[in-house]
């Protein structure tokens, strides 16, 4: 039979390490040494696998040693987007971050995805994320008649928006953006990858309800093209290129 | 406590819960409640492909899709829900594209289509090209494209609100035949407050998903707990075929995460230690394409018989490096990721380490094919509706074929918020829900508060042990020893839950509280997973009883249908609605 779900790798033995995870806690209720809401340092030592994921030594600790740490995650293998967060200051998502890949010989730092409020250890509220997505109309608009069958797309024509479907809406690229950090306006960049995904495909006819959207003081103009989030895309999304070809479109009308 | 009323809530906001609140927001006052954010569910981990007769590439035909589907539910499927699967499903596939959704294209621009197990030209022949997809991603463009239609209309979510009743008027076993029960509401767990809600509605739609985490190794989310078909069951509902689980043959080695059976239809090949291509012995006409249980046994039977791989043994090799890297990046960019993320191989140059994983419950919630759940084999509950993985209808019987899940999720998703919708209006106003409705959800949450620096049982130990030996025992293999020994670990497990401690005071976010529900849920589900997979002395698809290796139509050509009473487990069955297509040997 297979080795476990949790711990990993068939191929030879995978030696264990120990490893400690520092993490930035917010107890909302408090805790006897922290008021309520106050941000505290907590560190906790576990012996896991190289090739174990940050998921997994989270999972460790809340099931071994302190079942209050609170996080979300889901399918575990970096496609439903609920574990990203910033771990040794970069935002990824926990479940795709192995700790062979992080230098397990130091002290693991893990906290929240920063900009947005955080309600407790490492969740963070995503309303105000989800809130901008809803605003640049992230859904076709096509004109005409409803055809019977499918609406025809060339390859090719399928491929240019290719890049910006693989968003999975984990928050990576907007919680990354220092602009988005510091405006409290800025749409951020995902909500530009989901106007990207629609204006470059062929069927839609909404371009320039959104491009007016993302012309917007709040929009596409802020971007200072810092590459942060395209580094923090766990998806591989080119989301700084996808933005230029926005604000290309806004100028030249090409799209 | 906080009251709601709606006309229609939709409880789980995968593909069946968005499909579902498209169709009835556009008719009634609709909720969605979701444990989870819409985009984080496991609909969005589906890869290859979404089955349907458009003929596209190659002829194809509803009437071979509806055969394909019995057949590799090795006649355990309700033929009349399988023929309205196949026949909806090309308007599925086109209502989807209409959506936006961003399927791959042919040369001539139409949705392209790729072969999948099981899925034949003229019953059988060969393999047919009947998947639509979109790379190996196509149940994210699915979830992604429903939740985006769900922001266009408006549709109202309550998101991380975990319902954990369903509230009925009457006690659905005590209740003679012939009277009628109907559905008030549920009760759910705001996770974000702590605070307990409860949603009167004139109808309610289960789409909780599947329930995967009865198992260690398996390509389901941390949050597939089975909590609706729990749900139904202490409710005093009966669930279906439980005993039926599709291990999909293609997960990593050691971690279970799916690599969609596209690779194989983009022409990946299983092979064993010794390089062979086994399937070639097993199913000589469709070979590495034959369903999933075929697949996965001859797999488990390799690796028993010492042909496995690796250093000790215990996986078999998906090898891809005969496919042109172009063609992998463009058709499994995904899978191919996985395996270099989580296994630093590369499947371009290197096979990929596989071992089946715990993936799909064909059992689950029995409804009829307007999605009406059932409160024993014909008896609609009125009001209450369920649909896709939670759910039985029964299109899937003993074994699932690929593709056939995004397909079920679409049709009977749609079909189950019509119809809670039609209901609504039918109904004069908002049904009063008991006043002590919530009094199950408010001792249960109490308790396991008041667990904490009490109880002495660790969660996770107990979810590991009730993982571990359903893993062991009731996996590809099964036999009574094994069954009887999986039974004996689920009391025990059972037991020691009376004194499990949780170690979170709080009330936000409280996710220790949540992992303690969803284990009870697990327990309850393990148990008639067991129950089911003991009685029925037979193999048939995704069951296989080693101690009765051979299906047996005369005593088992029936589903199980179980039923939670103070005794544990009660069994009775139900006879499979057969229309068209008389069972037969099944061979590929």
């Amino acid at each position: 039979m297979t080795a476990t779900a949790e711990s990993s790798a068939p191929a030879g033995e995978i030696p264990a390490i120990t490893v400690t995870l520092r993490i930035l806690r917010t107890i909302p209720e408090g805790t006897e040494e922290h008021g309520p809401g106050e941000s505290y340092w907590q560190e906790f030592t576990i012996e896991a696998h190289a090739t174990d994921r940050v998921l997994d030594a989270l999972h460790k600790i809340k099931w071994e040693q302190d079942g209050s740490l609170a996080f979300r995650r889901s399918c575990a293998h970096g496609v439903c987007g609920s574990d990203a967060m910033r771990i040794n200051a970069r935002n990824r998502l926990a479940c795709k971050t192995l700790l062979k890949d992080l230098n397990p010989a130091k002290p693991i730092i893990v906290e929240p995805l920063k900009g947005l409020p955080v309600e407790k250890d490492l969740i963070v509220d995503m309303e105000p994320f989800f809130a901008s997505y809803r605003e640049i109309m992230p859904f076709l608009m096509p004109t005409g008649a409803v055809p019977e069958r499918e609406r025809l797309q060339s390859p090719a024509d399928r491929q240019k928006f290719d890049d910006t479907t693989k968003c999975i809406l984990c928050a990576a690229c907007t919680t990354s953006c220092p602009v988005f950090w510091t405006d409290g306006q800025y749409f951020g960049p995902q909500a530009i990858v989901g106007a990207h995904r629609f204006i470059f495909d062929s069927r839609d006819e909404g371009q320039w309800e959104r491009l007016e959207v993302l012309n917007d003081k709040a929009g596409v103009w802020k971007c200072r093209t810092a590459f942060n989030c395209t580094e923090a895309c766990p998806r591989g999304i080119e989301v700084t290129k996808a933005i230029s070809e926005v604000k290309k479109a806004l100028t030249t009308g090409e799209f | 406590m906080t009251h709601h009323e709606y006309d229609v809530v939709i409880v789980g906001a995968g593909g069946a819960g968005m499909r579902a609140a498209l169709e009835s927001s556009e008719r009634s006052r609709t909720a969605v409640l979701t444990k989870l954010y819409p985009t984080r569910s496991h609909t969005g981990a589906a890869q290859g492909g979404m089955a349907a007769a458009l003929a596209n590439v190659e002829d194809d035909s509803a009437e071979w899709h509806v055969f394909d589907t019995i057949k590799g539910g090795d006649y355990l499927v309700d033929q009349d829900a399988a023929e309205i699967l196949c026949r909806e499903a090309i308007d599925a596939v086109l209502d989807l594209e209409k959506m936006g959704l961003p399927f791959n294209r042919t040369p001539e621009g139409k949705v392209d289509q790729r072969r999948f197990g099981g899925h034949t030209r003229n019953h059988g022949e060969a393999a047919v090209r009947r998947a639509c997809y979109s790379a190996d991603r196509t149940g994210h463009m699915i979830l992604q494209t429903l939740y985006q239609q769900c922001i266009k209309q408006g549709v109202e979510f309550f998101n991380e609100f975990y319902v954990l009743d369903v509230i009925l008027d009457k006690d659905p076993q005590a209740t003679p035949a012939g009277e009628e029960v109907s559905v008030t509401g549920v009760v759910a767990l705001e996770l974000a407050t702590g605070e307990i809600h409860t949603f009167a509605a004139k109808s309610v739609v289960f789409a909780t998903g599947g329930a995967g985490k009865v198992f260690k190794t398996t390509s389901n989310a941390h949050t597939l707990t089975g909590d609706g078909m729990a749900i139904a069951l202490g409710a005093g509902l009966p669930l279906e075929d439980m005993e039926f689980f599709q291990f999909h043959p293609t997960g990593l080695a050691g971690l279970g995460i799916l690599l969609s059976e596209a690779a194989r239809g983009e022409g990946g090949i299983l092979r064993n230690s010794e390089g062979e291509r086994f399937m070639e012995r097993y199913a000589p006409t469709i070979k590495d394409l034959a369903p999933r249980d075929m697949v996965a046994r001859a797999m488990a039977n390799e690796v028993r018989e010492g042909r496995g791989a690796g250093p000790h043994k215990d996986y078999v090799l998906l090898d891809l490096t005969h496919l042109e890297p172009a063609h992998i990046d463009e058709k499994l960019p995904d899978i191919t990721e996985f395996a270099r993320t989580y296994l630093g191989v590369e499947p371009y140059t290197e096979p990929v380490p596989v071992y089946p994983t715990a993936h799909y419950a064909m059992g689950g919630i029995p409804t009829n094919v307007t999605g009406q759940v059932l409160r024993s084999n014909s008896e609609p509950v009125t009001g209450l509706y369920a649909a896709g993985e939670c759910a039985c209808v029964s299109v899937h019987g003993a074994n699932r074929l690929g593709t056939n899940s995004l397909l079920d999720i679409n049709v009977f998703g749609r079909r189950a918020g019509i119809a809670a919708a039609e209901h609504a209006a039918t109904v004069a106003s908002v049904p009063v829900m008991a006043d002590d409705a919530a009094s199950g959800v408010e001792t249960l949450v109490a308790t396991l508060r008041g667990s904490v620096g009490a109880g002495t049982e660790r969660v996770a130990d107990l979810r590991k042990a009730l993982q571990e030996t359903m893993d062991r025992n009731v996996q590809v293999f099964r036999d009574a020893d094994s069954l009887e020994e999986a039974r004996g670990v689920i009391a025990d497990v059972k037991a020691r839950y009376a004194n499990v401690g949780i170690h979170d005071r709080g009330t936000r976010y409280n996710t220790d509280l949540l992992e303690a529900i969803e284990l009870k849920f697990l327990i309850d589900l393990s148990e008639v997973v067991i129950a089911g997979a003991l009685a029925r002395e037979e193999s048939r698809g995704g069951h296989y009883r080693e101690d009765f290796p051979k299906r047996d139509d005369e005593k088992f050509l029936h589903h199980t249908m179980a039923y939670g009473t103070a005794d544990g487990v009660r069994l009775d069955t139900k006879p499979v609605v057969i229309t068209t297509y008389q069972p037969m040997e099944r061979k590929y």
